[in-house]
């Protein structure tokens, strides 16, 4: 079996000046190429634990591994440029710089990871495959991001998410915003994507019916114990 | 890439961004306005006189003397006796001496009475002589030369008659004695312009029938008796005088200031230019300062500017940590913006500058006299402009500092 591209041991997370307040992770663990689902209601920690996994906080306890390489050692800077290289992210939504073109912000995460940026060669070609793979009108590429619907903007956030073809992809319910048959098409261009790019997902969202596209589906109650002060 | 990012976002904040260069525009145009004007002004008062060693007078302030004589500000206390000129005139280290006669004027302008020397001798701008536009230097007791702005404001040319009035801005003129324009001095941008000159020898003709100051009555005595009578000057005003050698001026100026016969003052010109700057150097040094505070006002206004967008543009922050940018990004890209908008603001005010210039020359020249070339930037400009570039980047620290902060908590994780 192959190395994992992410792999949490024993992870403890306390936020700082909230006594009390505490995230655990004993162990999770996606392989390349896999699709999970994480279900969690808002406020089951699933934040922190994105942004751990991402390593814009650092945990108290245990390693995060990924591709191989266990962020925690790393200094802060490294970690974003590790970031940059390795995970591409998808918000909720407000994923564009509104004063940027579509392509602008496709290039962005090239301009921090330059191993991802050599890996790309025609960066601008690129980018315009994958809008064009992602059923985005040609003329997009050179459009203002906000001229765009919220859809189209999720789908150039994907775009961005997989240009240079990071290990793995993280999204954050980046289908909350769209409607039912907005959410269809997208998932359907995203996962013909990812399996394209034998990219990993790990999505996080509060819809159980999504379940069915997707490898496997775990829940945070199952992975993670979130503690918190009793008042 | 990321400095076109930069200037996109700050397009697409045009309205707050376009207040916030106009203000450190109009603020760097005052700055550099005020520097113009205040060096035009020195420039001009230290054009005014040159190649003259002395300037003697009777005992007052050197200030006092230097203003009245050369920039016909303020009078005479009291005159120098013929005398006493002669002696001073006589002796072996004085090159030459031009006397000066001050007290009468034509309408709003001073009327100056002195020999043919004057027009030799007298030196601005780094040695330039004065030169007839139109006409000749008198020649006859009632000719006249007159300088530019006199003829441009009275609308005189060659030939024409003028009367000269008793004292200044009085109404007794001396209408028995009209005088003649016989030529008009090329403008010189110095108060020899505002000037109407005579010979010594017309100020004593104009006085002839006057005593005390008034006319006596009844008496005038006509052009062709007076061009009769002995019109040796009683007393001078003022003379410049020049040595032969440098070196004889400090003793000569001693001499004069020792002279037994009579209180006189004898001043270097430079010398008393560094006085008059001394005493107008703390309005000079608080007009400055003032309009520093400006730049600073603007600057902050700035700050202030770029501390209500960050709440704002949490997102937009959110976004670049989480293409792996680092904090310290977030951290330069403000600092970036803000030089972006100090530069171009400190570009518009030179713009401004040039064109308040443009505008202003003419006018500042004819009103006050007061010559501000229009010349490429100063390097001393330049580190104006380089150094609120540089506040700006300094100043906008604050809000950076706190957006990095903001960055390193928020993560990529907005709540909002």
């Amino acid at each position: 079996m192959p190395d994992p591209v992410l792999d949490i041991v024993d992870v403890a997370y306390r936020w700082p000046g909230r006594a009390g307040f505490s995230l655990t992770v004993p162990q999770l663990s996606i392989a390349p190429g896999e699709a999970v689902l994480l279900l969690g209601e808002s406020g089951s920690g699933k934040s922190t634990l994105l942004s751990l996994i991402c390593g814009t906080i650092l945990p108290d306890e245990g390693r995060v591994r990924i591709a191989g390489t266990d962020t925690t050692t790393l200094s802060g800077g490294a970690r974003d440029r590790f970031r940059a290289e390795q995970i591409g992210v998808i918000f909720q939504q407000f994923n564009l710089l509104p004063f940027g073109s579509v392509l602008d912000n496709i290039l962005l995460p090239l301009r921090f990871a330059p191993l991802r940026r050599n890996r790309v060669g025609s960066a601008v070609g690129e980018a315009t495959a994958l809008c064009a793979a992602l059923g985005l009108p040609p003329d997009a590429v050179s459009a203002k991001a906000t001229a765009l619907s919220v859809g189209q903007q999720q789908r150039v956030a994907v775009a961005r998410a997989l240009i240079g073809k990071p290990p793995l992809i993280i999204a954050d319910e980046p289908t909350s915003a769209l409607d039912a048959n907005s959410q269809a098409a997208f998932l359907d261009v995203m996962f013909a994507q990812i399996e394209t790019h034998n990219t990993a997902l790990l999505m996080v969202s509060h819809d159980p019916r999504l379940g069915a596209r997707f490898d496997r589906v775990i829940s945070m109650y199952d992975i993670a114990q979130v503690e918190r002060a009793v008042a | 890439m990321i400095l076109r990012l930069a200037i996109a976002s700050l397009f697409a904040r045009a309205l707050t961004v376009g207040m916030t260069i106009l203000a450190i525009g109009l603020s760097v145009a005052l700055f550099l306005g005020v520097e113009k004007i205040r060096t035009g002004a020195k420039a001009s008062f230290a054009d005014t006189i040159s190649g003259t060693d002395l300037i003697v007078g009777a005992r007052s302030g050197s200030v006092q003397l230097l203003l009245y004589s050369v920039f016909r500000i303020g009078n005479a206390t009291n005159n120098v006796t013929w005398d006493s000129y002669l002696d001073i005139a006589g002796r072996s280290d004085v090159e030459w001496i031009v006397p000066i006669s001050l007290g009468d004027s034509h309408r709003q302008f001073r009327v100056m009475g002195t020999t043919q020397a004057f027009f030799e001798h007298y030196k601005y701008r780094q040695g330039r002589s004065l030169a007839v536009s139109d006409g000749v230097i008198m020649d006859d007791l009632f000719d006249t030369v007159i300088g530019a702005d006199v003829a441009a404001t009275l609308g005189y040319s060659v030939g024409d008659p003028i009367v000269v009035a008793h004292g200044l801005a009085s109404f007794t003129e001396h209408k028995d004695q009209p005088f003649r324009v016989s030529g008009i001095l090329d403008k010189t941008g110095t108060p020899v312009d505002r000037t109407v000159i005579v010979s010594m020898e017309a100020i004593e003709a104009i006085h002839v029938d006057w005593q005390n100051g008034a006319q006596v009555p009844g008496q005038s005595t006509p052009a062709d008796a007076i061009r009769q009578m002995d019109l040796t000057p009683k007393a001078v005003t003022a003379a410049l005088v020049g040595v032969d050698s440098p070196l004889q001026t400090f003793s000569l100026q001693r001499a004069i200031n020792e002279y037994g016969q009579e209180p006189l003052l004898a001043i270097l010109p430079g010398v008393a230019l560094q006085e008059l700057w001394g005493i107008v150097g703390i309005a000079e040094t608080a007009l400055l300062a003032v309009s520093a505070m400006v730049v600073v006002t603007a600057l902050i206004g700035m700050m202030a500017t770029i501390f209500s967008s960050l709440n704002e543009r949490r997102r937009e922050m959110a976004i670049f940590r989480a293409m792996g940018a680092r904090p310290v990004v977030i951290l330069a890209m403000l600092v970036l913006e803000a030089m972006v908008m100090a530069a171009v603001g400190a570009l518009l005010g030179l713009v401004l500058l040039y064109g308040g210039l443009v505008v202003a020359q003419p006018i500042l020249d004819s009103a006050f006299g007061l010559w501000l070339p229009i010349e490429a930037p100063s390097l001393r400009e330049a580190w104006v402009l380089l150094g609120v570039i540089c506040a700006g980047a300094i100043v906008s620290l604050v809000p950076a500092l706190r957006a990095y902060r903001m960055s390193v908590a928020d993560g990529m994780m907005v709540k909002t």
